[in-house]
């Protein structure tokens, strides 16, 4: 089985996150990481392959891909630890300022080049990226590729060419299912991430990462990046702090005092 | 006096028009009014409680959509949502798009406005006219409610996923004649390359029936781990309140409450008039999906918990003790 793993390097979220003066989400070098919900993706491409048999295990690949800078590499390293058996990433100056649909397009060109040397199965991504958290690239995706669309898995098999998921939605459970090859995205509640041991940490410092560009992945620059875009930030601004809380500290009247909050400013 | 209206022509996707419309539905109507004319797509049949709020709403026209032989549950699909979207987008001649914010929202507006070429703005709390720039500007909370970021679109036809209880729902100055038309769908093969096998309704809201949907709720009392696994205060002052329930990851980890109840990034995003949160320290992941709220309450038997960084008010003291009381007041006040 063949498993791509698009995963994405953003701004740690313990981290002071802005937007820069051309209106992007700033990336600083070191304080970046791999997003965490593309740790379930990893997680759950290495349990289906690790699910074969010996041989399927050996004629088996996962492949974490990543369109961004070169500091995107941290997060391939951190996939490698993770236990991914090859890495790509996808690096253009023609990529600034993607939109969406210029990310998913970008990332599809990726899957269709790596399908080249064999097929691919299953493409398996997390959630959302937790700083721009639309959650929309994996439906995207499914669209570029015109594969089937299974997103927000909270359980994931796959059997007899078959991929089925369940998805918990406000309210409802549902279950999906299609044939492969298919583009899955897994929430937080499908695995839980395995901790990268000490081998795997040394050996990903070496392992070798593809660079390709745009005209390796035969995409024109004009259909990505801010020439693509359709739309644009105007203005971002970080907002004022919040004023300091009004703290009461119970001494058997903190009920009363919450209720009276409630009643003096309206909100009952 | 008629609503002042704009010059654009609005599409409106209906949540549930079988059922009757709730919240968000009709605070798309009511941001919709202010763009221009509104025609809504329903993609299952309006009842007629749906019908009476469009024209209520001053709804020129509903597109229904006529799904020929196939089984209703395919509108489930995001992309036969979105075939069938486009095909009203054409139908309607309409250059803005409105959908409540949900994950499958999300979805359906992005294929759309992939299919049409069209500007995506997600999660938007209000939408308005460009002075200089002449196309629609959606604007947002983002990095967990620290940023205030507006965008612009630059495409002829705008798509806009606007987050509940952004807009206060309010009716039109005159009621509308809502004409129902039937528009065909006919999803190609991709659409439905992914089938559903079974789609399951829960029985009831997190902590119960007749409470508010936690996503469009305008109160929301959240527990965390400092519930020790006892959410019947939390419940008890909800009820007070008439909010919704919801939880931390820990709490619905824990297996304390279901996963529907679960406020963060990779849950509910919620952004309620009122927040009040029990026994919840303010984790990163938690506050991501709560700090838009309108105001904020924490209760909490430790006075160093990040929440109180972010709250307007705060109880140091055990929600046992805090919860029950304030209920308890509350209902006095409300008679």
């Amino acid at each position: 089985m063949r498993i791509v793993v698009p995963v994405k390097h953003v701004p740690d979220i313990h981290s002071n996150r802005q937007f820069s003066a051309d209106g992007r989400v700033a990336r600083g070098a070191d304080e970046g990481t791999l997003n965490e919900l593309d740790e379930n993706a990893i997680e759950a491409a290495l349990q289906l392959v690790e699910a074969l048999g010996e041989e399927g295990r050996a004629a088996s690949e996962v492949v974490a891909l990543t369109v961004g800078p070169v500091e995107a590499d941290a997060a391939l390293r951190k996939a490698y630890q993770l236990g991914v058996d090859s890495a790509v990433r996808l690096t253009d100056d023609a990529l600034a300022g993607s939109d969406v649909f210029g990310t998913a397009a970008a990332i599809a060109a990726a899957v269709r080049t790596l399908a080249q040397t064999g097929p691919v199965d299953l493409v398996i991504t997390g959630m959302a990226a937790l700083d721009g958290l639309g959650s929309v690239v994996p439906a995207l995706l499914s669209a570029e590729l015109e594969l089937p669309q299974l997103t927000l898995a909270s359980r994931l098999s796959v059997a007899d060419g078959q991929v089925e998921i369940d998805r918990d939605l406000d309210g409802v459970t549902e279950t999906l299912t299609a044939p492969l090859p298919a583009v899955v995205s897994v929430t937080d509640h499908v695995n839980t991430p395995r901790y990268p041991n000490f081998k795997l940490i040394m050996a990903a410092r070496s392992k070798e990462i593809v660079a390709w560009d745009l005209a390796a992945v035969g995409l024109a620059a004009g259909t990505v990046g801010e020439a693509g875009a359709r739309a644009r930030v105007v203005s971002s601004a970080p907002r004022p702090p919040r004023e300091p809380a009004e703290l009461v500290v119970d001494k058997g009247e903190g009920g009363r005092a919450l209720a009276d909050y409630l009643i003096r400013n309206d909100l009952v | 006096m008629a609503d002042p209206r704009g010059a654009r022509s609005v599409l409106v996707l209906l949540d549930t028009p079988a059922e009757g419309l709730r919240s968000p539905a009709l605070e798309l109507l009511t941001l919709a009014r202010t763009l221009g004319p509104t025609t809504a797509v329903a993609l299952s049949d309006p009842s007629s409680e749906t019908l009476s709020d469009l024209s209520a709403h001053g709804v020129d026209r509903v597109l229904v959509a006529d799904l020929g032989t196939l089984d209703p549950s395919v509108v489930h699909l995001t992309p036969v949502a979105a075939e069938a979207l486009e095909v009203a987008l054409v139908a309607a001649g309409a250059d803005v798009v409105l959908l409540s914010s949900s994950f499958v929202n999300r979805e359906v507006a992005a294929r759309l406005a992939r299919a049409t070429r069209s500007g995506l703005v997600l999660d938007v709390a209000e939408v308005s006219e460009a002075t200089e720039a002449g196309g629609l500007v959606g604007s947002k909370r983002v990095f967990a409610g620290s940023w205030d970021v507006s965008c612009a679109v630059t495409t002829p036809v705008a798509v806009f996923t606007v987050r509940p209880n952004a807009v206060v729902p309010a009716v039109a100055a005159e009621p509308s004649e809502v004409q129902v038309e039937r528009f065909a769908v006919s999803p190609g093969p991709a659409a439905t390359a992914a089938s559903l096998v079974a789609r399951v309704q829960h029985e009831a809201p997190p902590g119960g029936a007749g409470r508010p949907a936690l996503a469009e709720a305008a109160y929301v009392v959240a527990g965390g781990r400092g519930t020790l696994g006892d959410f019947g205060p939390v419940e008890d002052l909800a009820d007070a309140l008439g909010a919704a329930v919801g939880a931390t990851r820990d709490a619905v980890d824990e297996g304390w409450v279901g996963h529907d109840a679960q406020i963060g990034q990779t849950g509910v995003t919620i952004a309620p008039r009122v927040y009040i949160g029990a026994g919840i320290s303010g984790a990163p992941h938690h506050r991501g999906g709560m700090q838009a709220s309108g105001v904020i309450i924490a209760v909490n038997n430790d006075p160093d918990s990040p929440i109180f960084e972010i709250a307007d008010f705060g109880v140091v003291g055990d929600l046992a003790d805090v919860l029950p009381q304030a209920a308890e007041e509350i209902r006095r006040h409300k008679g």
